[in-house]
């Protein structure tokens, strides 16, 4: 077969993978918008307490949820909520009254800043240092590596963020504790040191889970297959080590992209705890707002568009995969 | 010529040298609030919205002198001289207004824009009616009838029933620019953009959920309370931790409710910690129609089986013992039963009701506005009534579950013997009258346990026909004293409304209010 004729077939193959993956795509992303629709409704609690004074009688109370359609039986608000939901209308929070798209893009946004950061960081670091774990096996330098995933996974990263606070920001006063800046994160840049320096550390504590977790599955999977056979055979022939690890890695990649794929799907997700710490306004911090006061519009809002990010995120992971890995394709 | 040349550019430079540009002073406040309070008119997050963002860009007709740290804060003339009821009419209240008051946006005060102001949140067919808002002022306005010009610089307010009260409530009823909101085309969120008030701060910018800058109003109507510096940031900031190491690290210069824990730490680096007795009582509301609560000697065993000053040390200070409804510094305080700290006494009672051991269940929450430390508190109390006989379990929920447990009142959860839910005391109806009231049996009010006592509906009835502040405060004195004797709540602690100030704030006098005033403050680089 001449090269571009493989590459002719290579390109018909990739799309008809990537079209059966959008397929399978649908019917996830309606049991999404099914779940996350309903999930909210069994909370205990009322979102127009919230919006209400406490002794306000029961007719205020009907008419606010007359007036935000709560008091229509669930499944209609449901098929209300898709037809809107995919024109692209998310509806308008009960607190702000401001459009739930808005929101969340703008939280979505703060939140990439920062999973963005942490992904690069754990990635690069988890993948050095558990290749290296990995050709080290059994021997002092594994266990010494080892140990550090076990950190990273183990320390609860809400105390860390205090810590790193205390440290950098209290003490030493390097890094500031808290928010985006004094613009906002109207005009944040991560290329403007002075507002840039506000991610740091939320970047380095919401990177330590993903790159215990990473580092881990890297090292089992050099592990594995240096392991294997033809690396044995690769050795016999003469190849320099580097060479060797160069292989061990490229046939192990393909399962730590997966990992990969999943953490970064769960940074984006935001998280509450890191995001509340650091007051960092992205998903995480709209996410605990939103379930303290019931903001319902901005919950099913925020949970449709994180998990559309999450099938999105793998998505691209599956192809990546089938592109490096001419198993997977064929398969 | 060439020396002068010299003599006069060398002048030129010292003078620019001695005559730097003055820095914009700036206050960053770090709120407890988990979002930017709403800043188009009746704001929310609670008192904190009022405290900041209300009293800050608006006024209401009826202000609240926060000018002073010794004594209760009061009533003030805002945007109206002049109140008072009408001798021929006591359900019509009249207003007399402020001249020459102009909003941000220069539109005027005038007697229309009162009333379209008072007609906004009672009438849905007035244009700007707002409904969120409509709802969030409805404990407010629900005895409101209607509003109406008398002249250009007089205005009439009626009330349903008479309500000798509604000074209190007009106080919390912010006036917003008719204008503003014509511009707008009565859409609240084009208004948002441009808000305008007639208050100490103008609108400049918001960042939604991260910061709200105001910039000092010059020409405030109030010469006394025109802001001492340029500029407040307002930051929502809801993790106490965070809020002190933002503090720390210089980032904010005022943060409210520091956690115990962190008071040293802030002390010791330089930071002025200040408490202030204020209206607000962290209790218990009682089931009075399910046992045993009906029994007063079971609710006063339970308030004689608190260790108040063990409490008040486990909050590091923060707090000062309750035993009653109002803290001692209250105008209306009186002279109420005293349930001292007393075992024996406790247990006896307990015995004497044939309660013990007597089973009770609380709802609680984890978090949530005015609640203080809601765990490690609700755990002392619920070892201190065990002590004597109690046996106590805690549900724990959120806040709003916990919210929706006091809203919808006992007979929809008899499960509960009692809800532990901080109040303001800033006003006889919110503070004392709402929890003992038949008229506000839950779910149409806050009587949460169903209290009733006819003494008490007597007097009240009386106060709300009587027009003499001195007369009514004598009459609500005696309903705070009876409540005390009737031992309606489990009375625990008042908080001390503690707030922490960089050294370089200065100036800021604490009121014992739950409303703050920021504009004496003064910001010195470097201060001590």
């Amino acid at each position: 077969m001449t090269s571009s004729c493989w590459h002719a077939e290579f390109k018909k193959l990739m799309w008809a993978y990537a079209g059966r993956r959008i397929i399978y795509a649908v019917p996830i992303a309606i049991g999404v918008t099914v779940i996350c629709f309903g999930l909210v409704f069994l909370a205990p609690g009322d979102p127009m307490v919230n919006l209400l004074p406490p002794d306000a009688s029961p007719a205020d109370a009907a008419y606010l949820r007359k007036l935000y359609g709560f008091d229509q039986p669930v499944p209609v608000q449901y098929a209300k909520w898709l037809l809107r939901a995919v024109t692209g209308d998310l509806g308008t929070s009960l607190q702000t009254g401001r459009p739930v798209i808005s929101e969340v893009g703008r939280a979505l946004s703060n939140t990439i800043v920062i999973s963005l950061g942490a992904v690069l960081l754990a990635f690069s670091l988890a993948f050095v240092l558990g290749t290296l774990a990995g050709y080290y096996a059994g021997r002092p330098a594994d266990r010494a590596l080892t140990a550090v995933s076990v950190v990273g996974v183990s320390v609860p990263n809400y105390w860390l963020g205090m810590v790193l606070i205390i440290v950098f920001s209290v003490e030493l006063g390097v890094l500031p504790a808290t928010g985006m800046g004094s613009a906002g994160s109207d005009t944040f840049s991560l290329f403007n040191w002075e507002q840039a320096k506000y991610a740091i550390l939320p970047v380095i504590t919401l990177s330590m889970v993903p790159l215990g977790i990473i580092m881990r599955n890297t090292r089992a999977a050099i592990a594995e297959v240096l392991a294997n056979d033809f690396v044995q055979t690769l050795r016999a022939k003469g190849l320099p080590e580097t060479m060797v690890i160069r292989h061990a890695v490229r046939n192990a990649f393909p399962q730590v992209l997966a990992v990969m794929g999943l953490q970064f799907g769960y940074l984006v997700g935001g998280s509450i705890l890191i995001e509340t710490i650091f007051t960092w306004p992205g998903t995480g911090f709209l996410l605990s707002k939103a379930i303290l006061t019931r903001d319902i519009p901005v919950l099913q809002g925020a949970i449709l568009v994180l998990a559309m990010c999450f099938v999105a995120t793998n998505l691209a992971v599956d192809l990546l995969q089938t592109a490096i890995d001419p198993r997977i394709r064929r398969a | 010529m060439t020396a002068e040349f010299v003599a006069a550019a060398v002048v030129l430079a010292a003078s620019t040298v001695a005559l730097p540009a003055k820095a914009e002073t700036v206050l960053r406040v770090a709120m407890t609030a988990g979002d930017i309070p709403d800043w188009t008119g009746q704001p929310d997050q609670g008192f904190e919205g009022y405290r900041f963002v209300g009293w800050s860009l608006y006024d209401a007709l009826i202000n609240w002198d926060l000018s002073r740290s010794d004594v209760e804060a009061g009533l003030t003339p805002g945007l109206a001289v002049k109140w008072g009821i009408d001798p021929a009419n006591n359900k019509r209240w009249v207003f007399e207004l402020r001249k020459d008051v102009k909003f941000h946006d220069d539109c005027k005060l005038d007697a229309d824009l009162v009333v379209w102001n008072i007609q906004r949140l009672i009438d849905d067919k007035t244009p700007g009616f707002n409904p969120v808002q409509y709802s969030r002022h409805r404990s407010r306005s629900i005895n409101v009838e209607r509003a109406e010009k008398i002249d250009d610089g007089k205005v009439a307010i009626y009330t349903k029933t008479p309500d000798s009260f509604l000074p209190y409530n007009v106080s919390v009823w912010y006036m917003i620019s008719k204008c503003a909101m014509e511009k707008a085309n009565f859409d609240n969120a084009l208004y948002a953009k441009a808000p305008a008030g007639t208050g100490p701060y103008k609108f400049d910018k918001v960042v939604p959920r991260e910061r709200l800058e105001l910039t000092k109003n010059a020409d405030y109507w109030n010469p006394k309370r025109v802001p001492k510096h340029d500029r407040l940031v307002l930051i929502p900031m809801p993790e106490a931790t965070t809020r002190a190491a933002a503090l720390l690290a210089g980032q904010v210069d005022f943060i409210e409710a520091p956690s115990p824990d962190t008071i040293p730490r802030l002390k010791s680096s330089g930071m002025r910690v200040i408490t202030l007795p204020y209206p607000h009582n962290w209790h218990y509301q009682l089931n009075f129609v399910e046992p045993p609560f009906n029994d007063v000697r079971v609710r006063r065993a339970a308030n004689h089986a608190l260790n108040r000053a063990e409490m008040v040390e486990m909050l590091g200070g923060i707090a000062q013992e309750g035993y009653a409804t109002y803290p001692p510094n209250a105008k209306l305080y009186g002279n109420p039963v005293k349930y001292e700290y007393d075992p024996a006494k406790a247990t006896a009672l307990l015995k004497e009701a044939g309660c013990h051991p007597c089973a009770i269940t609380f709802a609680i929450s984890t978090s949530g506005s005015g609640q203080m430390q809601p765990l490690p508190m609700n755990e002392l109390v619920k070892a201190q009534l065990e002590a004597v006989g109690f046996k106590v379990k805690l549900d724990v929920m959120d806040w709003n579950t916990l919210l929706d447990v006091s809203f919808k009142g006992r007979e929809k959860y008899p499960q509960y013997n009692g809800i532990n839910i901080s109040r303001a005391t800033q006003d006889p109806p919110n503070g004392l009258l709402r929890f003992v009231m038949k008229q506000q049996w839950s779910p149409n009010g806050g009587n949460w346990g169903w209290y009733e006592n006819q003494e008490i509906e007597d007097i009240v009835a009386e106060a709300m026909r009587t027009f003499d502040d001195e007369i009514r405060d004598i009459l609500m004195t005696k309903v705070h004293e009876i409540a005390s004797r009737e031992a309606i709540m489990l009375f625990v602690t008042h908080d001390l409304n503690p707030r922490a100030l960089s050294p370089r704030v200065h100036g800021f006098v604490q009121a014992q209010s739950w409303f703050q005033d920021l504009t004496p403050i003064t910001i010195v680089e470097g201060g001590k």
